[in-house]
């Protein structure tokens, strides 16, 4: 694994994607967008604008009118809204689950969990069933989960919208601590603004339906960032930059 | 505020509200295991006491079979010759239902995972399974009694009949209840419609097919029952035990009888209650009991 923070060839390329449903709505519109390994982009946009179905592209759920997706990997994390945990198998059964769908031999696939589980610090709940699990804790299995395929491109759709602000950023320091020891691409589609200055290489803005590309903004503070981060000037300069982008989009 | 006025207030104040809060804290008499069980007694007690009643105050000797007393019934429960008729029917009842319902649930399930596999298969046989649900089952069982004649194979068909809806639409409705989020996960790895099924339709599918057992369990009690009553040939179930007591006017083993088919609705209704708890109880917060 290559200790640089960014090799030359990008793991997904997204060129001019564009997205129009057979009723005639147009979700997205020329998408040029590119991940490398080591960096983390953050897709922010008013709700509506496609921004998930970006995500959806990218892993193959669906398909788009216009343009082309080139992917280098196949180790692709995916994270949903929910934690889409199986309430019939408790975490340890969950987070081994698509190793299993993989056919991966039991031994192996029990090891990859326990130490997927162990990154995410839910030692201890293996033989818990989801519903005696907090809302944090069921997406601390959801990441474990998605971990257990070894992703070189992790994406990320929404993943903390239903939780608490003190669990969100539980689970946004999570995600960093990832980061930093597997070095994926990254691809994060939030509502929050603030979210997605924290954990970006990257911040790209999208307008309103049809979504658009509207404004890219590099995210130079260094990594990792620690939760008081938050409270510098030059990150209050990077959500105030990714605010106004915002608020030009609309109009 | 009553709170910061006790904390700050005299030491009576204080009492007070010490008082106040270990009386609310006290379980309703409703909720303890007492009050569970003391009011549908008592409901039970005095529907004895009007029965016994009109029985007695209310009928004329002449007119007592219309409504014999509980006494005479439960009397029946001692009489060795009634229990004898009417323990041998519950076996052939039991024994009917069980195997209804058995074949109800294979036929019914595998009806469900057919339509669920393509939608041009739910297309195609859910307006029959609804055909099934609507037709009278008293007007089908002179058929069957015709087609299959009137022993053990036609009686159980009857109940096969009058069970295998719920079957068929719990099922269908259990496994399409899979939330789409689950679904694309197991699309992402690429996991056959096979994997999907085992995997994922039917773990999701199982309280739904649980509940669906209960209703066609009672179902196909009613189904042995009618099916006898109709019939009265062969060995002789519940229903013709309760067929030939009317037509004598022995209403006090008739009102056994009925008790007795009754009670072996509710187990068997209860029956699947426990298997159920059993199968998916640890996972599946069920909102019945």
């Amino acid at each position: 694994m290559p200790d640089t923070l960014t090799t030359p060839k990008p793991l997904i390329d997204f060129s001019g994607i564009g997205i129009t449903y057979p009723g005639g709505v147009t979700a997205l519109e020329g998408i040029d967008l590119e991940v490398r390994r080591g960096e983390f982009v953050a897709v922010v946009g008013p709700s509506g604008c496609g921004k998930s179905t970006l995500l959806r592209i990218a892993s193959g759920l669906e398909v788009p009118t216009t343009g082309a997706v080139s992917l280098t990997t196949d180790h692709i994390g995916f994270v949903f809204q929910d934690a889409t945990l199986l309430p019939w198998r408790d975490v340890l059964g969950n987070v081994e689950l698509l190793a299993e769908l993989n056919q991966v031999g039991r031994t192996r696939r029990r090891e990859t969990a326990m130490a997927a589980i162990g990154l995410v610090g839910l030692e201890g709940f293996e033989h818990q069933l989801p519903r005696a699990l907090s809302g944090g804790m069921k997406m601390r299995a959801s990441l474990a989960r998605a971990l257990t395929l070894d992703p070189e491109l992790f994406l990320f759709d929404e993943p903390f919208g239903a939780l608490d602000e003190i669990t969100r950023w539980n689970l946004n320091d999570e995600v960093m601590r990832l980061f930093m020891v597997k070095r994926f691409a990254g691809l994060l589609i939030t509502h929050s603004i603030s979210e997605a200055v924290y954990l970006s290489t990257t911040v790209v803005v999208m307008s309103g339906r049809p979504g658009r590309v509207i404004d890219v903004i590099d995210n130079p503070l260094p990594m990792p960032r620690r939760a008081d981060v938050r409270y510098t000037a030059e990150f209050t300069d990077l959500t105030g930059r990714v605010s106004a982008a915002l608020e030009k989009g609309h109009h | 505020m009553s709170t910061i006025e006790a904390a700050s207030g005299t030491g009576i104040d204080t009492t007070r509200t010490v008082i106040a809060a270990s009386a609310r804290t006290r379980t309703p008499f409703l909720q303890t295991p007492a009050g569970r069980y003391v009011p549908p007694v008592i409901v039970f007690v005095g529907f004895l006491a009007l029965w016994t009643a009109v029985s007695t105050l209310l009928l004329a000797p002449s007119k007592r079979f219309l409504l014999p007393s509980p006494l005479a019934v439960a009397q029946e429960f001692v009489n060795p010759k009634t229990m004898a008729t009417i323990g041998a029917g519950t076996v052939q009842t039991v024994v009917m239902s069980l195997t209804g319902v058995a074949i109800a649930i294979v036929l019914g399930v595998s009806w469900g995972v057919a339509m669920s596999q393509a939608r041009w298969v739910e297309r195609s046989l859910f307006p029959y399974a609804v055909v099934l649900q609507s037709i009278p089952i008293l007007a089908l069982v002179p058929l069957v009694g015709f087609w299959f004649g009137y022993e053990f194979t036609a009686r159980v068909i009857i109940c096969v009949l009058i069970a295998l809806f719920p079957m068929v639409s719990n099922t269908l409705f259990g496994l399409q209840a899979v939330p789409k989020a689950q679904r694309e996960l197991f699309q992402l790895q690429r996991a056959s419609r096979w994997t999907m099924l085992w995997k994922l339709e039917m773990p999701t599918a199982l309280p739904a097919i649980f509940a669906g057992m209960r209703i066609s369990a009672g179902l196909s009690v009613v189904g042995a029952i009618v099916g006898d009553f109709y019939f009265r040939r062969g060995t002789p179930g519940l229903g013709s035990a309760i067929a030939v007591y009317q037509s004598r006017l022995q209403s006090a083993e008739l009102f056994a009888a009925i008790i007795v088919a009754s009670l072996v609705g509710v187990v068997i209704f209860e029956l699947f209650g426990v298997l159920s708890r059993l199968a998916v109880g640890r996972w599946y917060e069920s909102t019945g009991h």
